[in-house]
């Protein structure tokens, strides 16, 4: 007897895992009859798991919330009993802008406040002139590209909202658009970083990694009522989805594993291009230079997998800091029951890790107080108050 | 806008074809401020540059996330713009997502305006999604028809038949094989090249 289930994704390579454990049949070993079903947009995605024409999805750990919370659309709880990727995004910027960020630049190219500086400085110096705001790139209102966008940028001095045009861009859309001047700069998932670089049109500037050590990226989403009428086919779609996770992470299977997800119904890009995700070791700038992290994309090592409420609540508070929503303790309850570690201990029968959880590691400002949302967005100066 | 006044559409279409059916119907029903897209680039710019009261999207379209940026506080945006659906409507939605489409309307439109337009675009986009499966249907018959004869043409040259009789064995080779006579011709036509 399998469990026929229908599952949405966007052709990204931090969907490895749900594409992973239909491919290799991980999924099958739980009876589970899965049909993924790639997506053009994220609010396809949404909508689809909203109305029930997907049992689960490949989605924005933001939209899960946002979702939740009745944020930019209709209210429809869902919960994440996976978390499908930890980091694995990353800044790219035009030629044009990388010669005038490493004009400004003091200090190292590697570290995000040197580089957010130089930012500022590009920002002030085409005011003076008279130049077009610059326009960023990234995929969603409700996106964890948006919120590093602006964290990356803001501790730097730039306000997002007033200093810069911030745009949605589909992923395959900003590689053309970064070529052919729409924007000078993008924050996606992977490929699509390491595609402009390849084409000559951009340069890597940060890996998600250098900004935060930790951020969750996509989760496995379920709508909470689904999940409380099917709660063995949840366990086994989370045991399925762990199975997938750990044989991507063995390093004997990348391989193997970039072959299935360069495949034209799933992501359909170049393995090659793919392996350079999975191993961390990005082609970085058109001439060539390497550069390695063993922190690009997590997809279930270092406790990747387990979903972390501390997350949950940072995002939340990423949509209060950018005026998206409103502070309340009711809000923070229910965007922190979003995340479910508890579905996942239960799934793959262990008990609650001893050790705590992976910190988010911001690379500025102070750490993040679940506990004190308010006193923690009060210590940032941008978005500056005086507007 | 007066209440009287017909509502400003925009319909953001990649197919110009599904579009035209789209923009037609809503004339024909006296619906005369239409406006087509077919172009994504800028597709924000021209839309404030627009400014429509309604925005008609296709669910293929990757541009859709780029709409839901206009529910965002932003310096951009004259009016806000809010999603057709609420909680209420879920029929509504089932039906535009089941026929490829979704709208965004301007906040403080009527919803007794909206419903009929919406209803609208959910039949011609099932007319169009009809259209193009006959289509579909008719072009794929067509292939066959000239496999079929391609091979018929292979079976008379080698085997010495009338073209009735090359027919008649490739529709009995069907029968026997539980095939399609489209599937035994096109192995006569693989055979027959591998064996030039």
């Amino acid at each position: 007897m399998t469990t026929p289930l229908h599952v949405g994704f966007i052709p990204l390579i931090d969907a490895a895992a749900l594409i992973v454990a239909v491919d290799k049949e991980f999924a099958a070993e739980q009876g589970l009859d899965v049909t993924l079903v790639r997506e053009v947009s994220w609010s396809n995605v949404r909508d689809k798991l909203n109305i029930g024409l997907f049992d689960a999805a490949h989605l924005l750990a933001p939209v899960a919330i946002a979702s939740s919370l009745g944020l930019g659309h209709v209210k429809v709880p869902i919960i994440a009993p996976f978390n499908l990727g930890i980091n694995g995004n990353a800044i790219t910027v035009s030629p044009a802008l990388h010669a005038a960020l490493m004009a400004e630049i003091e200090g190292d190219a590697f570290d995000p406040m040197a580089t957010a500086r130089a930012l500022a400085r590009v920002v002030a110096r085409r005011r003076k002139s008279g130049a077009e705001p610059l326009t960023f790139g990234m995929t969603f209102p409700f996106s964890t590209h948006n919120y590093q966008l602006r964290f990356w940028m803001a501790a730097g001095g730039v306000d997002p909202d007033e200093d810069v045009h911030l745009v949605v861009l589909p992923p395959p859309y900003m590689v053309d658009s970064v070529a052919n001047g729409h924007v000078d700069a993008f924050c996606v998932g992977a490929p699509w970083n390491s595609i402009a670089v390849d084409r000559g049109v951009g340069h890597i500037l940060h890996f998600v990694s250098d900004i935060f050590v930790h951020a969750a990226e996509k989760v496995l989403a379920v709508r909470q009522s689904w999940s409380e009428k099917n709660p063995q086919v949840v366990a086994a779609l989370v045991r399925a989805a762990s199975r997938a996770a750990e044989f991507i992470e063995h390093p004997a299977n990348r391989a193997e594993v970039a072959r299935i997800l360069a495949q034209p119904e799933r992501i359909g890009v170049d393995a090659e291009v793919i392996q350079r995700t999975l191993d961390g070791r990005l082609k970085v700038s058109p001439d060539g230079s390497i550069r390695d992290s063993g922190r690009y994309l997590l997809v279930g090592r270092e406790g990747a997998a387990r979903p972390d409420p501390v997350q949950a609540a940072w995002l939340y508070a990423q949509m209060a800091r950018w005026r998206q929503t409103s502070l309340s303790p009711e809000a923070l309850k229910t965007a922190i029951a979003v995340f479910r570690p508890d579905l996942y201990d239960a799934a793959l029968g262990k008990t609650a890790p001893a050790v705590p959880n992976r910190p988010i590691g911001p690379f500025a400002g102070p750490a993040f107080d679940p506990n004190d949302i308010a006193g923690y967005l009060a210590s940032f100066e941008i978005p500056r108050r005086t507007r | 806008m007066s209440a009287e006044q017909s509502p400003k559409i925009v319909i953001v279409d990649e197919s110009p074809i599904r579009a035209a059916i789209l923009e037609e119907g809503l004339r024909e029903a006296g619906y005369t401020s239409v406006v087509r897209i077919s172009e994504m680039q800028s597709l924000l710019a021209r839309i404030y540059a627009l400014d429509p009261d309604i925005i008609v999207i296709d669910l293929e379209n990757p541009s859709r996330d780029i709409l839901e940026q206009m529910f965002q506080v932003s310096r951009a945006v004259r009016r806000p713009i809010a999603m057709f659906v609420d909680q209420s409507d879920a029929a509504s939605i089932q039906a535009s997502v089941d026929a490829g489409v979704s709208a965004y309307i301007v906040d403080g439109l009527k919803k007794e305006r909206i419903k009929p337009i919406l209803d609208l675009c959910v039949s011609r986009f099932n007319a169009f999604a009809r259209l193009q499966d006959e289509l579909d249907r008719t072009k794929s018959a067509l292939e066959e028809r000239k496999v079929i004869d391609r091979a018929k043409g292979i079976l008379m040259k080698l085997k010495g038949l009338t073209e009735e009789e090359a027919y008649v064995l490739m529709r009995s080779t069907a029968m026997r094989e539980k095939k399609k006579i489209g599937e035994i011709a096109q192995s006569i036509l693989t055979a027959s090249e591998l064996l030039k």
